[in-house]
């Protein structure tokens, strides 16, 4: 992936792009004006990127069943106020209805004579957001300490390298279970304590990618220009970071889901919302004469994380068509 | 002779190789063990209520004196500083405290759980190894065509469905409707069985366990070891074997195996210390008696200074783990730890 926006720009304001020293000392670049507005890709370059996203689709059919389910699963759990009006913790009929025995609830009741497809579909949001909220929340942690660690390298890194390590080297559940337990059970809790355990795999990617571009040329000449570290981290070298990034992303959303749903599980979740992970729990004492309860709201999950990672499979063929690192 | 001293330097070189990379990592490996002991210590000052406050809502009659008094004797009053203090102090020489709730001292109770769960992650790890790779190896062999697709999806599948559902599922399955195997425990309660009889009994206790706790592991070594045999196959090193005459078969397990394993290991090592001390859920669903449900029952209880200890202890783990995939790969490839190595 060539870092387009940059070193385009910085190719076509000069016609001769000298091969920069990769060193402390600055070169000097004469007369470099006009690219400060980040310049959008050169076309060939989104042509190639177009094609790619064709062969990809047309290769591997399996995205688009992806991307509709993720579609149709964020949509339901988007309108799940205006669908199943009401609190989806209200009894709203007789316990103990199997899924298709009657109209009225065709996922069937819970125990205590929940609808099922109503807690499944508020479910669905409450996934949805506490995987897209701890996925920020860990990609702002990582990005920030893999870029401070891999652009300023020497003292700086070896001491983030060092936090890095601990973190990543502390078992992720019980870590989980620790600190959700000590800030007691919300969604925004689970969302941070969530992104607390997945930062550091973002931090080492970035980290890398930062090391590797901070000594390509573009960077170099916006150093030489005078351009200040924050500048150059943000909009020089991030842009440049970002596919990979990306990719991380979209699995990142997956596995906080499963996370997220393990602990409400096991009854460290939110008390006060429905989520796909409470109830199963609260299914799993009758699971010898009702295990519909347990089997729906799991294949629920089941789908919503299989879509992300069928996405972030296509997105790392898109945007990494060299990369040979497999799920993390 | 000569060929007797040539091999004898051999494992001369390999064994101080191994000692060189072990000595390296285990220093490398000091602060950041340090480091962990001091992150859970603090992250365990923030929490809401001690050991002692839950014993004393279980006994319900606690008067003030009597809880002060006993935070006293567990040192639960003390500066925090101090606490920290005696607690490297004691963790020097392997004592990591004493839990309230099970009156006993931590690190016994940890040791009573460590052999199975040790018996569990290392049947699901060796299990994902052996299945993981060997798919891999399937679909490496046959890139781009049905089979690879095929079980490309599996795995993508196997990745995405969430251990704790598909155990109850296997539950439902396996105990309730086929009566095949048992839903929970680790023995037949009360069996007088020895020998091998014994040993099958907790065979048949730890099949779904093992199971469900592999499958997450079965995708990602698959995955992993299907893009790295892929990798392997266009190096210059297979085109030379596959030129001097040696067999397809040779190839593969000589040489594209070997170097999809490093990635793997690397992976696998990491891995250890998470089963061992995240088969949290597994372990509580299946009564199986380990660290992990040692954890949730810690959790439950407030009893933070177990909890403290089974994270270091997997930590640790974790960080022993890493030194022995770093001597693999010494052994893998003879690049590593050599003494001029730049890697």
């Amino acid at each position: 992936m060539p870092p387009y926006n940059n070193a385009a720009a910085l190719r076509s304001a000069d016609a001769p792009t000298p091969h920069l020293p990769v060193s402390e000392v600055v070169v000097p670049l004469p007369r470099v004006t006009p690219f400060y507005p980040p310049s959008p890709a050169p076309q060939p370059v989104r042509w190639r990127t177009g094609r790619r996203v064709l062969a990809v689709f047309a290769r591997n059919p399996l995205v688009l069943i992806g991307a509709t389910i993720l579609l149709l699963i964020s949509m339901v759990g988007l309108l799940a106020p205006l669908l199943f009006p009401g609190d989806p913790l209200a009894i709203v009929g007789q316990p103990f209805l199997w899924p298709g025995a009657d109209a009225a609830h065709p996922f069937g009741t819970d125990s205590l004579g929940r609808d099922l497809l109503a807690g499944i579909a508020h479910g669905a949001s409450i996934s949805l957001r506490v995987g897209i909220a701890a996925t920020a929340l860990g990609l702002l942690i990582g990005v920030s300490i893999g870029a401070i660690a891999g652009y300023f390298g020497g003292w700086t890194d070896a001491i983030l390298s060092r936090l890095i390590e601990i973190f990543q080297t502390l078992p992720n559940f019980v870590m989980l279970v620790v600190i959700v337990a000590i800030a007691q059970p919300s969604v925004v809790t689970l969302s941070f304590a969530i992104a607390i355990v997945t930062w550091p795999g973002v931090a080492r990617l970035s980290r890398a990618e930062f090391r590797s571009i901070r000594a390509r040329d573009f960077v170099m000449a916006a150093r030489s220009l005078g351009f200040g570290p924050a500048r150059i981290i943000l909009s020089e070298i991030l842009p440049s970071a970002l596919p990979p990034l990306i990719v991380t992303a979209s699995m990142m959303v997956a596995s906080a889901i499963l996370m997220e749903s393990a602990l409400s599980f096991m009854g460290l979740g939110d008390p006060n919302v429905v989520s796909w992970g409470s109830m199963i729990g609260a299914g799993r004492e009758y699971l010898r004469t009702a295990w519909y309860m347990c089997a729906l709201p799991g294949f629920a999950i089941m789908l919503t994380v299989l879509a992300l990672n069928l996405i972030g499979d296509a997105l790392n063929e898109i945007l990494n068509p060299r990369n040979n690192e497999g799920p993390r | 002779m000569e060929a007797l001293t040539g091999h004898w330097n051999l494992t001369m070189s390999a064994l101080s190789r191994t000692a060189r990379i072990a000595a390296k990592t285990g220093l490398h490996a000091l602060p950041t063990a340090v480091g962990i002991v001091v992150l859970s210590f603090v992250l365990l000052q923030f929490a809401p209520g001690d050991a002692v406050d839950v014993l004393a809502g279980e006994a319900g009659s606690a008067t003030a004196e009597g809880m002060a008094e006993m935070r006293a004797r567990f040192g639960l009053d003390r500066p925090v500083l101090e606490q920290l203090w005696t607690y490297l102090a004691n963790l020097a020489q392997g004592n990591l405290g004493w839990s309230p709730r099970y009156n006993m001292p931590v690190s016994q109770l940890i040791w009573e759980r460590v052999p199975d769960s040790l018996i569990l992650a290392g049947a699901a790890l060796v299990l994902a190894l052996v299945i993981g790779v060997s798919l891999g190896a399937v679909m490496a062999a046959n890139e781009g065509q049905a089979i690879d697709r095929l079980l490309s999806v599996v795995s993508l599948i196997f990745y995405s469905v969430p251990g704790f559902w598909i155990a109850l599922m296997l539950i439902v399955l396996f105990s309730v409707k086929l009566g095949w195997l048992p839903s929970g425990g680790a023995e037949t309660i009360g069996s007088t069985a020895t020998g091998l009889a014994a040993l099958l009994d907790k065979l048949r206790y730890m099949v779904l366990p093992t199971v469900s706790l592999s499958l997450i592991y079965i995708a990602i070594y698959s995955r992993l070891s299907r893009v790295s045999m892929i990798e392997a196959k266009a190096q210059d090193f297979v085109r030379t074997a596959r030129a001097k005459g040696l067999s397809e078969r040779r190839i593969l397990l000589r040489h594209v195996l070997r170097n999809a394993l490093i990635p793997v290991t690397t992976v696998a090592g990491m891995h250890v210390g998470g089963m061992l001390g995240g088969s949290v859920v597994i372990e509580t669903i299946y009564g199986w008696p380990g660290l992990g449900r040692l954890a949730y029952e810690a959790v439950m209880g407030r009893d933070f200074g177990v909890l403290l200890g089974i994270l270091l202890f997997s930590s640790l783990l974790v960080i022993f783990a890493n030194v022995m995939v770093d001597i693999v790969h010494g052994l893998l490839d003879p690049r590593v730890g050599a003494p001029d190595a730049a890697v």
